[in-house]
């Protein structure tokens, strides 16, 4: 078996003309995760840059209006550009330099990958392209005009359902074209070996401060630690140190869009089956035919047709639980959560929210659930505004 | 001596490709025939997959006029059943590793044998990801042809020395798609390839002048031509046979 598996998930199908590239990333990446200097680089960029650590947030009012389990939120919308995207990006455009490349490459979904790549560019000098669905332009060109005026070109996608997927697509057809000078960040824990193990390890900060946070509050580990989960990186950052702690539930929230039983859905845990695509292993929403299925969500950033192999291997070993939660339930939770805690969460990490909902009523009052609230929803306002048929003139 | 392995026997291949279902089915047969004709040596038959990863506009949208036309993986088996009967040419199949491995490896490479076709090209399939496949391929006889980018350098032996059917040298960076100027020196990547085995060498990608076929057929041992052949497709679609039979002609004379 080849490298980076998970279980049988995981793997490099890729391109030949990526291979020797691949290795070579790989191999910085053994060197430099160990390397002090790159280490203390990478943490002075997280905290006197983006801002960490990121805080765990009791979310007193949601407690008792729901009336069970206590509610931690950890807050990864306050970080800079506004989501945890900027942890793993930071993380790899500090690799980019080292390995000498002068120019980073992105896919983006709701923009948010997106903004995050065009800032650590901005920071760290280095040229930008980013390759997003024109559905996606579309539906979050403020985003769009961010990266632009972060100095970023940003290139619309044409092929395909015009979302994440394409934009993943393009951005591999680029970098197969211009591998000599630079780096594709890649902006989940998906893809080839190494993305899944890099992007994993880079945004595991997230439950580092988290477990540190709440065993300093409350004296002991949470019984539930949740997450949205597109392609996954948040929901793994926020389940890796505690995949060790037995007695922690580990639930992901997968965007289920007008629902399972519909052909607009992108839960892939929930009607997906076993694949190769975007070179891993893993579950892909697909036909009985292999052919990628055109997903569905109301968030750009869950609107992914397949989960990170580490998903899919926790899947597997009964570890982690994978939820569907519909467009209405992460709207609804939108607005509960603005209502409730004064806080515009992202319509992603609104589908966390929506189950959170459900579950912590069902809890006892000694019971603590963590549930991370990856960005904010500043760019979502328009969108939930044209789902309830409010006209805004902008 | 296998299919493959004849059509480089004392000559130079011509390597045509288009995908299969674009703009039918019963056209792929006769496209195809009409390059045999006129003197292509081998086809690779492109399955069509929803995202193509490898492949420039011109075959992603080949792809898709396919697949919009109903065009399945059982229909393509269908339909090479039915040209083996018309012809002896040699025939692989590119595709994704998604399509084969959904549809089943061993019932893929089973129905490959049953229809006749000779080998497979599946261009997310590095040298490392190969061993599931190669396994089932080999017991139906079929052939697993092996990939060299520009990037490959020390991995060229490697692949070279394991390499069936014949070796598809990838002439530039990037996808599919006709290029003006190809900058590679491939001369180098064929005598690297030569010191290892004696598996012919075809090079593919931005070919589309007889220029380059004359040149690639005097750097190794065959040149592919996809995307050209594609973009006659598109242009005249169901009347595409006799333009596809000049074009050829045209870049083998």
């Amino acid at each position: 078996m080849s490298k980076g598996r998970f279980g049988i998930h995981g793997g490099q199908y890729v391109p030949e003309t990526l291979m020797n590239e691949l290795i070579k990333i790989e191999e910085a990446y053994e060197f430099y995760k160990n390397d002090k200097e790159f280490n203390t680089e990478l943490t002075e960029l997280l905290n006197e840059y983006a801002g960490r650590p990121s805080l765990l947030y009791y979310a007193d009012k949601m407690t008792k209006d729901l009336g069970g389990a206590k509610i931690y939120l950890k807050r990864e919308d306050l970080n800079h550009t506004g989501s945890h995207k900027i942890n793993n990006v930071l993380g790899q455009a500090l690799l980019a330099k080292k390995l000498g490349k002068t120019r980073i490459i992105a896919e983006t979904g709701a923009g948010q990958h997106g903004v995050a790549t065009a800032t650590a560019a901005a920071l760290l000098g280095l040229e930008c392209e980013i390759f997003m669905g024109k559905e996606d332009t579309i539906r979050q060109a403020l985003n769009v005009y961010r990266m632009e005026l972060l100095g970023a070109k940003v290139n619309p996608v044409t092929t395909g359902t015009m979302t994440l997927k394409d934009a993943v697509n393009d951005c591999m057809r680029e970098w197969t074209r211009r591998v000599e000078d630079t780096l594709y960040v890649l902006g989940s824990v998906m893809g080839p070996h190494p993305f899944p193990t890099m992007v994993r390890d880079f945004q595991s900060v997230i439950s580092r401060e988290a477990r540190e946070q709440i065993v300093e509050v409350e004296g002991k580990l949470p019984d539930v630690v949740m997450a949205c989960c597109g392609g996954g990186s948040n929901a793994m950052g926020m389940f890796y140190n505690f995949i060790n702690d037995e007695s922690v539930q580990l639930i992901g929230c997968e965007a289920a869009g007008h629902g399972v039983h519909t052909s607009e859905t992108a839960a892939t845990i929930a009607v997906g089956t076993q694949g190769i695509f975007h070179g891993m292993k893993s579950y892909f929403c697909q036909d009985e035919y292999g052919q990628i299925a055109p997903v569905y969500s109301i968030s750009a950033g869950l609107d992914y047709p397949g989960i990170g192999p580490e998903h899919a291997y926790l899947h597997d070993l009964g570890r982690a639980k994978y939820v569907p939660v519909t467009d209405e339930e992460a709207v609804n939770a939108f607005e509960y959560i603005a209502k409730q805690e004064g806080i515009i969460a992202a319509i992603e990490s609104c589908h966390a929210v929506a189950y959170l909902m459900k579950l912590a009523p069902t809890m006892t009052k000694d019971q603590i659930i963590i549930c991370c609230l990856s960005g904010r929803g500043d760019k979502d306002v328009a969108a939930i505004a044209r789902y309830r048929g409010v006209d805004l003139h902008e | 001596m296998s299919r493959i392995k004849n059509a480089f026997e004392n000559k130079k291949a011509f390597i045509g490709f288009l995908t299969a279902g674009d703009p039918s089915l019963d056209k792929t047969e006769e496209f195809i025939l009409e390059m045999e004709r006129a003197g292509a040596a081998l086809v690779e038959i492109g399955i069509p997959f929803s995202d193509p990863i490898a492949e420039g506009p011109v075959i992603q949208e080949a792809n898709i006029r396919a697949l919009s036309g109903g065009c399945t993986t059982d229909k393509v088996f269908d339909m090479v059943a039915s040209l083996r009967k018309k012809t002896n040419i040699p025939l692989v199949f590119l595709t994704y590793l998604n399509p084969i491995f959904k549809y089943g490896s061993n019932r893929f490479c089973k129905r490959c044998e049953e229809v006749g076709i000779d080998g497979l090209i599946i261009p997310d399939m590095p040298y490392e990801e190969k061993g599931e496949l190669a396994k089932i391929a080999a017991e139906y006889s079929i052939e697993l042809i092996s990939l060299i980018a520009p990037t490959s350098a020390s991995r060229i032996e490697m692949i070279a020395k394991e390499a069936q059917g014949f070796i598809y040298v990838v002439s530039s960076m990037g996808v599919t798609g006709v290029r003006s100027d190809i900058k590679t020196n491939v001369t180098e990547i064929v005598e690297s390839i030569r010191a290892v085995t004696d598996t012919p060498v075809a090079i593919g990608f931005g070919i589309h002048k007889r220029e380059q076929v004359r040149e690639y057929f005097k750097e190794a041992d065959g040149a592919i031509i996809g995307s050209a052949i594609v973009k006659i497709i598109a242009q005249y679609g169901n009347k595409a046979g006799e333009k596809i039979y000049e074009y050829v002609q045209e870049l083998l004379a």
